[in-house]
């Protein structure tokens, strides 16, 4: 009997013991341990988060995953994705599945709180809109009364389109499909007459559609989205970590370095670029990480201005202008705080 | 003084072990210990998770179903906007699971029936079909089938402004099948009172009917009395009380049609989906079902001069119920379960409106918990009806 009961007793001091471990300890160390960083990512998302042709992962979200994975390991290519749908996203982050979500996520108070998630750095400004087929020969998404809408589920999406709807006393009617290829296969084929999403995402869309010329996105912008990277509560080394490897790529493009001059640039008087770079260390050692570790960034992945504009450019097919996202010395909003 | 060498009665005995040596107590001491670390692992797993929530300044309990949930359903039983609250968004959600599952189960079991009877047919051809029929259902994963229906839908179908018209007032496009209903008049409240006397006196007159034939041996056509009853009534219920005839027609204005009743593609695929990956299943049971009645009682029944038709009624189904009730329950069970596949399909069922909510509100835990209290409700009371049918039905001895 005793014997049994010491069993009984020490399985469930055990099964604590084990419980209690998988939540202590960084997120840093846990990703050294295991070599890699694991991040969540769309997947199906042309220019934020999708794999190419070969199979290589492309996009703003997906270079911004290697730009951490180059901060922390001096290697972009240690990296794994999980495309994560947009109601899984959040849970797989709570749950420890993924280090960081890189997946064109609004930041909101209720993520940030309710949640359980802290946002950092936006790596892109976006706003709501709506994308109608040409031949229906809408002007204005304040014609849209009586509109059947495709809308992915779990989004601010959903409920921002039910506002803009409510507020300018319109009927619609809904079509909630889960995964993003499905629901725009869906709207080409004429399921619904208007597909709404982020702008950036419908330019996504389009990109891929049997003919993008047929398609028109309207001029409203429903809502303000601000796209961030976001980790869990109650790790602030790690998020230290992802918002300065998000903030180096901006400040990197104020500062004119470039993947391309950023080793000429290790010989640089200037005393900003010498700190940026670590050839005055400090900064690496207060993140807990090599002092190379923007240098890493901006010769593996590049400033913010080279992945925008490889990515989701005007010279590529979703042809997206700076805009909001132009540094703020031009006018848009990306501003990085002095790196010292 | 007892004799210590004479044998002790079995009372005796057992009061003579020691308690840790009696099997009864062992075993109940046993059974206590392993329910009390059942007990501590729930309790641990529990507090464990809740501490994490915290922690992670998660919300927890069910608040949230008071709030309003900001956002829209694309189809619902009962009227529902955007500024209602999450309980009443569920609701919706529940209501839609159960619509497509009661008019799934239905259609099963008569669609299974037919093609398990037309698999024992002797019409070579006819039976063949239905073997092909259940090969291919049931060999291809039900997800997959329901992209197929799906995509037939919004494929191959026109667009509204070019929308089929196969006969006045029906109207079949990608936004679904449109059809026109009466518009509403108290003539209809009649009917269908009409309707519901019709049923009670049915009841009475089949219950009158058996009595009747047990007693003299007389035959009473309940069958076509009681069609003529559930018919007729209603329809002179709907003529006194004034005939109406006016439709509200589906008629297309802007983008959409309005007025009318309409079935969504997403419903249709899904209904359609399900009950055909079912019924293939319910058929292999009906047929196993009639296949274990043994042929010397078609063989007696015939020799003692029963039709085909009440040879099957009376003879062999009564007999091979007993073998189908308790799989086609699970089958029932199945398809209300397949129904949360509906999320693929952009079917608003409770899981899709769950899944919403829960990315709206973060209360992963809370969702996931309802979606399992809801599916279970389901189940037991499904089996619990079947389990009360299955009773009913089985063999009683005279």
């Amino acid at each position: 009997m005793r014997k049994i009961g010491m069993a009984v007793s020490a399985l469930c001091v055990s099964l604590l013991l084990v419980c209690g471990m998988a939540f202590a300890g960084e997120t840093l160390d846990a990703v050294r341990a295991k070599g890699f960083v694991q991040v969540g990512v769309n997947g199906s998302v042309f220019g934020f988060g999708a794999p190419d042709k070969s199979g290589v992962w492309r996009g703003l979200d997906v270079d911004t995953g290697r730009a951490i994975a180059a901060a922390v390991f001096g290697d972009a290519s240690k990296i794994k994705f999980t495309p994560l749908t947009a109601v899984q996203r959040f849970t797989a982050l709570q749950s420890g599945e993924i280090d960081v979500l890189c997946r064109n996520a609004t930041r909101t108070l209720g993520r940030e709180t309710k949640l359980g998630l802290n946002f950092v750095t936006v790596n892109y400004y976006d706003g709501q809109g709506f994308m109608v087929p040409k031949s229906l020969g809408v002007k204005s998404a304040k014609e849209l009364d009586g509109a059947t809408v495709c809308v992915l589920p779990g989004t601010t999406t959903e409920m921002n389109a039910a506002d803009f709807f409510r507020t300018n006393g319109m009927k619609w009617k809904p079509v909630v499909i889960e995964n993003t290829a499905e629901l725009a296969k869906t709207f080409f084929a004429g399921r619904c007459d208007v597909l709404t999403s982020d702008a950036s995402q419908l330019a996504g869309t389009r990109a891929v559609a049997p003919n993008p010329k047929d398609y028109v996105i309207l001029p409203e912008r429903i809502s303000k989205e601000p796209l961030a990277p976001c980790v869990r509560h109650g790790d602030d080394q790690w998020r230290d970590i992802v918002d300065f490897s998000v903030l180096a790529m901006i400040a990197a493009e104020e500062l004119g370095i470039t993947s391309k001059n950023v080793d000429s640039l290790l010989k640089s008087k200037d005393p900003k670029v010498q700190r940026f770079l670590g050839v005055t260390p400090g900064n690496g050692a207060a993140l807990g990480l090599d002092e190379k570790w923007a240098y890493n960034i901006i010769k593996q992945v590049g400033n913010y201005g080279e992945v925008f504009e490889r990515n989701v450019g005007v010279n590529t097919p979703l042809g997206l202008e700076r805009g909001l996202n132009a540094l703020w010395t031009q006018g848009g909003l990306m501003y990085a705080p002095p790196f010292k | 003084m007892p004799d210590p060498a004479a044998p002790t009665s079995p009372e005796q005995h057992r009061n003579a072990v020691p308690f840790w040596n009696d099997p009864d107590k062992r075993a109940i001491a046993f059974q206590a210990l392993v329910l009390a670390g059942v007990g501590a692992l729930g309790y641990y797993l529990f507090h464990n998770t809740l501490v994490n929530l915290d922690r992670q300044n998660i919300a927890t309990g069910f608040g949230f179903l008071g709030k309003e949930s900001a956002f829209e359903i694309g189809e619902s039983l009962i009227s529902y906007s955007a500024a209602d609250t999450y309980a009443k968004a569920l609701l919706v959600g529940v209501l839609n699971t159960l619509k497509v599952s009661f008019i799934g189960i239905v259609l099963t079991v008569v669609l299974g029936t037919v093609i398990g009877i037309a698999r024992l047919s002797t019409n070579w051809l006819v039976s063949r079909l239905a073997g092909g029929y259940i090969e291919l259902f049931q060999d291809i994963p039900v997800l997959l089938q329901l992209f197929f229906w799906y995509s037939i839908f919004y494929e191959f179908l026109p667009a509204p402004r070019n929308a089929l018209n196969p006969m006045a007032g029906v109207f079949l496009c990608n936004r679904g099948l449109l059809f026109g209903v009466p518009v509403p008049h108290p003539a209809y409240k009649v009917a269908a009172a009409a309707f519901l006397a019709a049923c009670v006196l049915v009841w009475v007159i089949r219950r009158w009917a058996r009595r009747r034939q047990e007693r003299t041996g007389q035959i009473f056509p309940t069958v076509r009395v009681g069609l003529a009853l559930l018919v007729g009534l209603p329809v002179a219920g709907w003529a006194v009380a004034g005939a109406p005839t006016a439709m509200d027609l589906p008629r297309l204005q802007g983008f959409n049609f309005v007025g009318g009743l309409s079935l969504s593609p997403e419903f249709a695929a899904l209904l359609m989906g399900l009950v055909l990956y079912t019924a293939a299943f319910v058929a292999e049971i009906v047929r196993a079902g009639i296949q274990s009645v043994s042929h010397g009682q078609t063989e007696a029944a015939m020799s003692l001069g029963l039709k085909p038709s009440q040879t099957l009624n009376l003879v062999i189904l009564p007999q091979a119920l007993r073998v189908i009730i308790p799989p086609l329950t699970s089958q029932m069970l199945n398809l209300t379960k397949n129904s949360s596949l509906a999320v693929a399909i952009g079917f608003p069922d409770f899981v899709a409106v769950t899944n919403t909510t829960i990315n709206q509100t973060g209360q992963a835990i809370e969702g996931v918990a309802l979606i399992m209290a809801v599916y279970l409700l389901f189940s037991l009371s499904t089996s619990a009806f079947m389990n009360w049918y299955n009773k009913k039905m089985a063999l009683v001895e005279r």
